[in-house]
């Protein structure tokens, strides 16, 4: 219950100071609709696919994961931001669950991220993507998700290495080979066999995967259970990892 | 209130590839009571913010124990964490939220319901003369106001004890007198305070009691007077026209521990200037000495620092 209500605490601070900076949200919106309109057209010919609809279906999962890897990877120059004001010091002089001081910034990462796949959704859906309302909020969960873990991992490297300066090149390397070696912007049906096999170790080429099969309707699909069996079982272990850290010193 | 034994803590740091191992605190004993003002004056460095997070359960001691409030800190940190307050070098609050807002949040960390942490906030914003700019962005504060809220949210659930690490630094010496009086306050309502500083004067003027850190280490304790008097007593300078006269009348006096005689005035090492003078006063007066002038030269601060540790803590 303490749990509970702690996270909540923390999580009400934190989306409303977000809130307070629509700035941020415009931005937030405004690239992946930029992706959307400018990137997608180029699918149809890449894809070999005959219509948009077909196009969208393929490039607007990969679309979403994309943001939830990164929106979620570079959370953790805010909290180096907050070590900085003495924020952090100050609430954890007090008793407030330590799990919950990630957990209720984690959670606003996510909400922020739902949010903005809401939007590329009804976006995409003006565009003749079609999916199934049940679908796609099973696609929902695995974003949340994916965004819990890339949230949660970044929270953690932050409060070790405590600075930009060491965070900016961390994040951006684990996220440029995430990225290509996942299929996230173009499957990888036409990749050679050596880089498919790779990408099978990539946990996020199943997160993609999964998503993709929501999409095209396909429920049954293995790809989905077990995307998000891995990816829930990710977040759990990132969850655990950085609020450990969490509750460790830090200076 | 507040009693350690041998608190240790030593920091790894890396300077380019050689480890080299900090001794921050090297033991520290000390006592501190209820309702007092408990001040720990030392140099840059001397490891005045390591022992308090250590006491505020932030960093973990690397030997040593302390009892905080009747909580074991060692085995109990969660019940000193409710029990105390503690209050940064560097502040604690957040650009673009407002003073209110992080008042409420912080007594609501602590358990406390929404209601009762709202009034309780209205109520801590008009103590510290907050209210006016209460609901503004913090970003938008004077560094003295801004100090004001970091002690405000210090002391928002009503802890036992609050550590204030220097609470004083960078104020003009309006706003330093303004935090005196709020300081003095949280002791009239009842609360120990543990304040760290680097100014003799602060050490001298607020505190009941001090310890004076060097190096990772407690180098003298006791009360203010206390300290000065144990150094070197206290000089009275006696301007007369006959110093070899005065020194005659006065030869003879036991509560005169040493007396020095110069060319136009006598020194006289006392215990107490305060009671000596009468008695010098009247020693002058029965052998009819003309009296120039008296002046009372009490030991400061650094007086005592200099003699513990040879340095001068102006110039450290
Ligand atoms: N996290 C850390 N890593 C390495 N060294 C540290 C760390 N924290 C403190 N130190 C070192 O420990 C010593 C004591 O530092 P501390 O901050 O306790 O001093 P202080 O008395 O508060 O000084 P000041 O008056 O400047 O605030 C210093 O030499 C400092 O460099
Ligand atoms: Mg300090």
């Amino acid at each position: 219950m303490k749990l509970v209500r702690d996270t909540s605490l923390i999580f009400q601070r934190q989306m409303q100071l977000l809130l307070r900076n629509p700035v941020w949200i415009l931005v937030g919106v405004f690239q992946p609709v930029m992706y959307l309109l400018l990137f997608a057209p180029l699918l149809k010919p890449a894809l070999g696919v005959r219509t948009n609809a077909e196009a969208y279906e393929i490039f607007v999962p990969g679309l979403l994961v994309l943001l939830a890897i990164f929106g979620g990877l570079f959370q953790g120059f805010g909290l180096i931001a907050e070590l900085r004001a003495g924020v952090i010091e100050r609430s954890r002089v007090t008793p407030v669950s330590r799990f919950a001081l990630l957990l209720g910034r984690s959670l606003r990462d996510t909400v922020s991220l739902l949010a903005q796949a809401v939007i590329i959704t009804l976006l995409a859906l003006v565009f003749d993507l079609r999916v199934f309302i049940g679908n796609l909020l099973l696609a929902y969960l695995m974003l949340a998700l994916i965004s819990l873990m890339t949230s949660a991992v970044s929270y953690g490297v932050a409060l070790a290495v405590k600075s930009e300066d060491a965070l900016a090149p961390l994040m951006n390397t684990v996220a440029q080979p995430v990225l290509l070696l996942s299929g996230i912007l173009l499957p990888l049906t036409f990749a050679p066999g050596w880089l498919q096999a790779v990408a099978d170790w990539n946990p996020f080429s199943w997160a993609v995967n999964g998503v993709r099969a929501l999409f095209l309707g396909d429920l049954g699909a293995p790809e989905v259970w077990q995307g998000l069996l891995i990816m829930a079982v990710l977040a759990a272990l990132a969850l655990t990892w950085a609020a450990r850290l969490f509750a460790r010193s830090v200076r | 209130m507040i009693e350690t034994r041998g608190l240790r803590k030593s920091f790894m740091s890396r300077q380019g590839r050689e480890k080299k191992t900090v001794d921050a605190v090297r033991g520290v004993d000390l006592t501190v009571d209820e309702g007092e003002i408990f001040g720990f004056l030392g140099p840059n460095g001397a490891g005045k913010t390591t022992t308090l997070r250590m006491l505020a359960t932030l960093i973990e001691p690397d030997g040593g124990e302390a009892t905080i409030a009747g909580a074991d800190l060692r085995k109990d940190p969660g019940e000193v964490r409710r029990r105390i307050g503690y209050v940064a070098q560097g502040g604690s609050t957040w650009d673009d939220s407002t003073a209110r807002e992080e008042l409420v949040l912080q007594a609501r960390l602590y358990g406390i319901s929404k209601s009762v942490a709202t009034e309780r906030a209205a109520r801590v914003l008009e103590g510290f003369q907050l209210s006016e700019y209460a609901d503004r962005k913090c970003k938008t504060y004077s560094g003295g106001q801004r100090r004001r809220v970091d002690i405000a949210l210090g002391i928002i659930h009503e802890p036992k004890v609050v550590f204030l690490d220097e609470p004083t630094t960078g104020l003009d010496p309006q706003s330093r007198a303004h935090m005196w009086d709020e300081v003095r306050r949280l002791r009239a309502d009842g609360m120990t305070v543990f304040i760290t500083t680097h100014y003799l004067d602060e050490a001298d003027a607020l505190c009941d009691r001090i310890s004076i850190m060097d190096n990772g280490e407690i180098v003298a304790s006791g009360t203010p007077a206390e300290l000065k008097r144990e150094i070197s007593g206290d000089v009275v300078r006696v301007g007369v026209s006959s110093p070899a006269r005065a020194a005659e009348a006065l030869g003879s006096a036991d509560f005169i521990n040493k007396l020095e005689t110069h060319e136009d005035s006598v020194r006289l090492y006392v215990d107490e200037g305060g009671t000596a003078i009468p008695l010098i006063l009247r020693a002058l007066d029965n052998a009819s000495v003309p009296l120039g002038s008296i002046e009372l030269h009490r030991p400061s601060l650094d007086d005592v620092f200099l003699t513990k540790t040879g340095r001068s803590l102006r110039e450290s």
